[in-house]
């Protein structure tokens, strides 16, 4: 069987949770082979080999990590070429979509983004215009390129025994033109990553002020969950913009998505429409994100969330 | 410092989008088009590095005749002149087809910088401006929420999933922008009247040398199998909060196995 390359997405060597569900996914459509990029791999090595990897590619080059973008593409690329993969699955996150538009040109490739599931012959399955329409698309040109979102395939172990190959990469003077000077991280709390969370407590206009934001934050951590908000709630400076949900923000896809204080407007919906379950909490019963919901509560939120994580908590214990 | 920035016009977000039918691509004559929010930001940004260092600042939009209007709104901000690609060949162009035009065409113009949204509303794939860097062998700083330019080099502030990080090239450069770097301005009247008389070169894909077959349904490298409109949701539970709204909504989240 043909080899599927899944691009390993990690922090330090550790993968992020949708590195997981790629190797899932790329078990059910070939012979899923990570491709590990950067630095720490020894943090990574039991992992893949725990989600199936039963090859791993390594570039381990320290050089890698002070570049933006281009050098990953770069690796990506020889190992396309060594390997001729039957597919590449990458996480649909900014950075991967980067990647998988620089190795699109690279090998005269088709690339095909935010796929929310791949099939038999590698046809991707996209929800576009903010959820409105489902559409299947193919590649027809070259290796298919294919970034995947969070969430789309649950994670499944099937040890294996990878077989480790090193990649040696000379970086071409292209790849090495823009610089990363320094990586600031801004204030971040033990909560999951939006992108990837299972399930997004969203805050909205409603909460009336920034510090308001403390009942999201305290629902969310008794559900385990990350916070999202909306423009509004990110123009008015109440929460940091790497938080916005929507069409200019984030698009997320979680099992469980709380929209509270938040109308529903279209650019909102955007960013949210193919979560499995949608709750709302909105005084408004004209509210238009009530068309989407599973379950919605017509109420007024101040009264409403504190009942509710309090139920959570005591439920939990 | 020589700025082109690429702007282009999709269906207004409010417009009910459609995807013909006959070929699969989205129908763009049936609905209003306005320029990509996120393009203005781009267009804003060029104008106030053009009044702090001077230089031109050239719009680039490929697409239909109609995209002539977003072409103007661009110049009536305050850009100095304008290329549009147009052709009926390009008609269908994916992203690799996209970025290929796009990078011929600036191959036509001198620039130092190329400045683009960070995403277009309807395609919203995020991969024309890693793709035109590629293309062009410049430096990629994309998600921009500030850029500081200096002498032959260009430094911004990338946004990131956990703050920012700080990156640095030399010019040429590639850069796109995240839409809190600014507060685009609106046309004055003056601009609207002066943006009448700016140059504006169309180009077909003769004119551009890029080749007919790498471009459009046929040349493009992926194509939709089929589409649907999404089934309807089911119509969910909606419950008026009479004192117990939190304990309802928490059953419910323990039935769904949530808690
Ligand atoms: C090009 C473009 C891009 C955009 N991108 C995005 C995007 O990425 N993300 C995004 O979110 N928006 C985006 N927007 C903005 C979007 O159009 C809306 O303005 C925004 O989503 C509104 O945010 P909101 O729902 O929090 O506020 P509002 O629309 O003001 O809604 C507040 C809601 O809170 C309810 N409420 C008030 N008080 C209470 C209370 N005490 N209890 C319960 N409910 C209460 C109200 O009934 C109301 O429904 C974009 C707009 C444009 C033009
Ligand atoms: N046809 C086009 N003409 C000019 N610029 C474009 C075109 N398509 C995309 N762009 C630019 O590329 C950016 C990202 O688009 P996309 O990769 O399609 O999400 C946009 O914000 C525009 O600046």
């Amino acid at each position: 069987m043909a080899e599927v390359l899944v691009l390993v997405e990690h922090v330090d060597g550790t993968p992020k949770k949708v590195t997981y569900e790629l190797l899932t996914l790329a078990r059910s459509l070939g012979e899923p082979a990570a491709v590990f990029v950067g630095n720490g791999y020894d943090n990574a090595k039991d992992k893949l080999a725990e989600y199936g990897a039963t090859k791993v590619y390594v570039a381990g080059d320290a050089e890698i990590d002070g570049y933006l973008v281009a050098p990953k593409a770069e690796v990506l690329a020889q190992v396309v070429q060594q390997s001729s993969p039957a597919a590449v699955l990458i996480p649909s996150s900014p950075e991967g979509k980067e990647i998988a538009g620089r190795l699109a040109v690279k090998t005269e490739s088709g690339v095909l983004t935010d796929a929310v599931g791949v099939e038999d012959g590698f046809v991707a399955r996209q929800s576009i215009f903010g959820g409105a329409f489902n559409v299947q698309s193919k590649v027809s040109k070259g290796t298919p390129i294919i970034t995947v979102r969070p969430n789309s395939t649950p994670p499944e172990p099937s040890p294996a025994q990878p077989t480790e190959e090193q990649v040696s990469v000379t970086l071409s003077d292209a790849a090495k033109k823009a610089k990363v000077l320094d990586r600031v991280t801004e204030k971040k709390g033990g909560r999951p990553e939006l992108t990837e969370a299972a399930i997004v407590v969203s805050g909205g206009r409603g909460l009336g002020e920034g510090s308001n934001f403390e009942l999201i934050e305290k629902l969310a951590d008794s559900l385990g969950a990350a916070v999202g908000a909306s423009r509004a709630a990110t123009d008015a400076g109440w929460y940091p913009h790497t938080n916005q949900v929507g069409q200019t923000g984030k698009t997320v896809s979680p099992q469980l998505y709380m929209a509270i204080g938040i109308s529903g407007a279209i650019q909102h919906r955007a960013g949210m429409q193919t979560s499995k379950t949608i709750v709302a909490i909105n005084k408004d019963p004209e509210a238009p994100i009530f068309e989407l919901v599973d379950f919605g509560i017509v109420g007024d939120l101040f009264n409403v969330v504190p009942q509710l994580t309090e139920e959570i908590e005591k439920r939990k214990s | 410092m020589n700025i082109v920035v690429c702007v282009k016009q999709v269906p207004d977000t409010w417009a009910e989008k459609k995807l013909s039918s006959d070929d699969k691509t989205v129908d763009r004559e049936s609905v209003d088009g306005v320029m990509n929010e996120l393009d203005e930001y781009a267009v804003e940004e060029a104008l106030k590095i053009k009044e702090a260092q001077g230089g031109e600042v050239t719009v680039l939009s490929m697409g239909p005749e109609k995209a002539v209007e977003t072409i103007r709104k661009a110049l009536s901000m305050g850009a100095d002149k304008a290329v549009h690609i147009v052709d009926a060949g390009l008609h269908g162009s994916d992203a690799l087809a996209t970025s290929y035009a796009l990078a011929k065409a600036l191959g036509t113009i001198e620039h130092d910088l190329v400045i683009l949204g960070v995403e277009s509303t309807d395609a919203r794939m995020s991969v024309v401006p890693a793709m035109l860097a590629e293309r062009l062998g410049a430096a990629q700083l994309t998600f921009a929420r500030k850029v500081e330019v200096g002498d032959g080099t260009v430094k911004i502030e990338r946004l990131t999933d956990s703050g920012y990080d700080v990156v640095e090239a030399p010019t040429p450069a590639v850069v796109s922008v995240v839409e809190k770097i600014n507060e685009p301005r609106y046309p004055s009247f003056k601009g609207i009247m002066a943006a009448k008389k700016k140059p504006l070169t169309t180009l077909t894909l003769a004119d551009a040398g890029i080749e007919a077959d790498k471009v459009g349904l046929a040349g493009s490298a992926t194509e939709v199998a089929e589409f649907a409109p999404r089934p309807p949701k089911q119509a969910g539970q909606i419950v008026k909060d009479e004192g117990d709204g939190g304990t309802k909504l928490a059953e419910f989240l323990a039935s769904q196995k949530f808690v």
